[in-house]
């Protein structure tokens, strides 16, 4: 009864906050109040209608589609590398490779402005591009190296004793066979790049910025429920993703497989 | 792996025989060219294969575990080999037909392996690794996934499939049945070198040292000590004028080898007959296994086709006859 009550608790706790905002976009009036006012829609067409958000939407998709385009085949390679690989010091290119993952926000964001201001690509899109890669390539190695580690290499050697070159066992066997790996790298490449901010805002202008800078930057200067509209939007395409991913991969899996 | 010396026959059925980690799974893979061997050579129809990469071989391997693409249908499994070959796709799907139809599959093919019962994708295995009619076929412990019932007639019809297309064939295990029954030799493996290489009559009759003995079947293994050139005194009561032509130093020390099947119950004191103690009875349905003691601590055991001749208790005195021509002399 008491764990009951407790796992109750949680789901509220960790719930809550969204419901909030769910429940705040559709407020009739011009103000973020809970509970709401009534009912009405309005702020989700002025989401859709607001020109800065559609760049930005268009930013994100740009970023997030390149983000996700490079760091798969580049992630796929290291994790085949980490673990199959004659590497001296494994653990260390390990480290590595994963660190974005432990790096501060604000020290990678200012690492990379450092950067692109020297290569004076403060206004190009590349820097955020190559920002975004390097934040969500731990994701893809993490998710590919798994399905690395429980491939039986007696898939391959069968590929190879039937006449497949090296070439034709990866294109015909591992590859195949590393989807599911593929797949959630490439779901959690797409979430977090989508949903990534603090080093976003550091690289971007105007012009570049993303989704979720655009929307900070829209909450500091207005406060109607907009933002929890587009917000309302950027959890229901996240879950639907995830659910897809559970659904089709067991997602689950991949991740009590370590 | 230690030196290993091997040449197999054109159209043999070999066995490597042996307990785990004893060196057949790596004999195996270095003739399929999964790993190189550090030093010596691999010969293929007279043609120097060694370090020639496992694709370029052209043999064909089943795995223990399959290792079928489970991505792929039956059909695509088994024709992987000749798409990699370029072969017309008519010509793939006659042949992948009746690589299909030899291991009495159905020709379609349609299912994914995970469909399939252990049985079945030992046979779609087995077609994969035929259909582009390899030199040479490697089996690597292929029948130890498969249940006990399953396993015999698989066996026989692997058996079979191998004569019918008459295919030099390497095939791993540690089962000695499966060995015995199947092969035109055996190679009996320990700690990476061969122990015996044989036919397996030969290799049951006269195994050549106290290993092979205690690896195939049963065995006892008695202690004795030579009287005469070719007369072993084992226990009190029983000495031994051993067959085929030894030749021993009297007093040397003799390690001699018996079956529990020759080892016969004596009516009484008679030529090549050791009073012995039953010490332990194992009822096992068409023969009771008997262990005893001889008069000087050696144990003997012995097999008893039921019913048998005269009540057996722990602690009884028996006669046991063990005729002269039933010993093998271990090295």
């Amino acid at each position: 009864m008491i764990l009951r009550l407790a796992v109750v608790a949680l789901a509220a706790f960790l719930t809550v906050p969204t419901a909030v905002v769910i429940a705040v976009s559709f407020n009739p009036t011009a103000i973020l109040s809970f509970p709401p006012a009534g009912f009405s829609l309005r702020w989700y067409v002025n989401v859709l209608t607001y020109p800065q958000f559609q760049r930005a939407a268009l930013n994100s998709l740009l970023v997030t589609g390149w983000a996700a385009a490079l760091a798969l085949p580049v992630g796929t390679l290291a994790a085949l590398a980490l673990e199959r690989g004659r590497l001296r010091g494994r653990n260390l290119w390990a480290a590595a490779l994963l660190s974005p993952l432990v790096v501060p926000g604000v020290a990678a964001g200012l690492g990379f402005l450092i950067l692109a201001a020297s290569l004076g690509l403060l206004r190009s899109r590349s820097v955020l591009i190559a920002a975004h890669v390097a934040l969500v390539l731990p994701f893809v190695v993490r998710s590919v190296w798994v399905s690395v580690r429980h491939l039986d290499p007696a898939f391959e050697r069968a590929a190879a004793s039937l006449g497949a070159t090296p070439w034709r066992v990866f294109r015909r066997v591992t590859l195949p066979l590393l989807r599911p790996g593929l797949f959630a790298g490439a779901l959690f490449a797409v979430v977090v790049s989508v949903n990534e901010f603090v080093v976003s805002l550091f690289i971007s202008n105007r012009v570049t910025e993303i989704l979720p800078v655009a929307m900070f930057t829209y909450v500091v200067n207005y406060t109607d429920p907009t933002i929890a509209a587009l917000s309302s939007l950027f959890i229901l395409a996240t879950f639907f993703l995830v659910w897809l991913a559970d659904r089709y991969l067991g997602l689950g899996r991949v991740f009590l497989q370590h | 792996m230690d030196s290993l010396d091997l040449s197999i026959v054109e159209g043999e059925f070999l066995s490597l025989l042996g307990p785990s980690g004893c060196g057949k799974t790596t004999t195996l893979n270095l003739i399929a060219g999964f790993v190189e061997p550090s030093a010596g050579r691999i010969l293929i129809d007279g043609e120097d294969v060694t370090g020639r990469p496992a694709y370029l071989r052209g043999l064909g391997v089943v795995f223990q575990s399959y290792a079928l693409f489970p991505h792929l249908s039956v059909f695509e499994n088994v024709a992987f080999g000749l798409r990699e070959r370029r072969v017309s796709s008519a010509e793939v799907g006659r042949r992948v037909g009746e690589a299909l139809e030899l291991v009495r599959l159905d020709p379609v093919g349609r299912q994914r392996p995970a469909e399939l019962s252990g049985g079945m994708q030992q046979r779609v295995a087995l077609a994969r690794a035929l259909v582009y009619r390899p030199r040479v076929l490697l089996l690597d412990e292929p029948l130890a996934a498969l249940d006990k019932k399953l396993r015999e007639g698989m066996r026989d019809e692997l058996r079979a499939i191998q004569r019918s297309v008459g295919i030099t064939t390497v095939f791993v295990t540690h089962d000695q049945a499966e060995a015995l029954g199947l092969s035109d030799r055996i190679a009996v493996m320990s700690r990476g070198r061969i122990d015996q290489l044989g036919s397996p009559r030969e290799i049951y009759e006269r195994p050549a040292s106290r290993f092979v003995a205690d690896f195939i079947g049963a065995s006892t293994v008695l202690r004795g000590r030579a009287v005469a050139r070719d007369v072993v005194a084992i226990a009190p009561g029983l000495t031994i004028r051993v067959a085929g032509g030894e030749s021993f130093r009297e007093g040397q020390e003799v390690e001699l080898a018996i079956r529990p099947e020759r080892v016969r119950l004596g009516r009484g004191p008679a030529d090549c007959t050791a009073e012995a103690r039953i010490e332990g009875l194992v009822y096992q349905g068409s023969m009771t296994e008997v262990s005893a003691r001889l008069g000087d601590g050696q144990r003997i055991l012995l097999f008893v086709t039921e019913p048998a001749p005269m009540s057996l208790t722990p602690g009884q005195i028996v006669h046991m006859h063990l005729p002269a021509d039933a010993f093998m002399v271990l090295a």
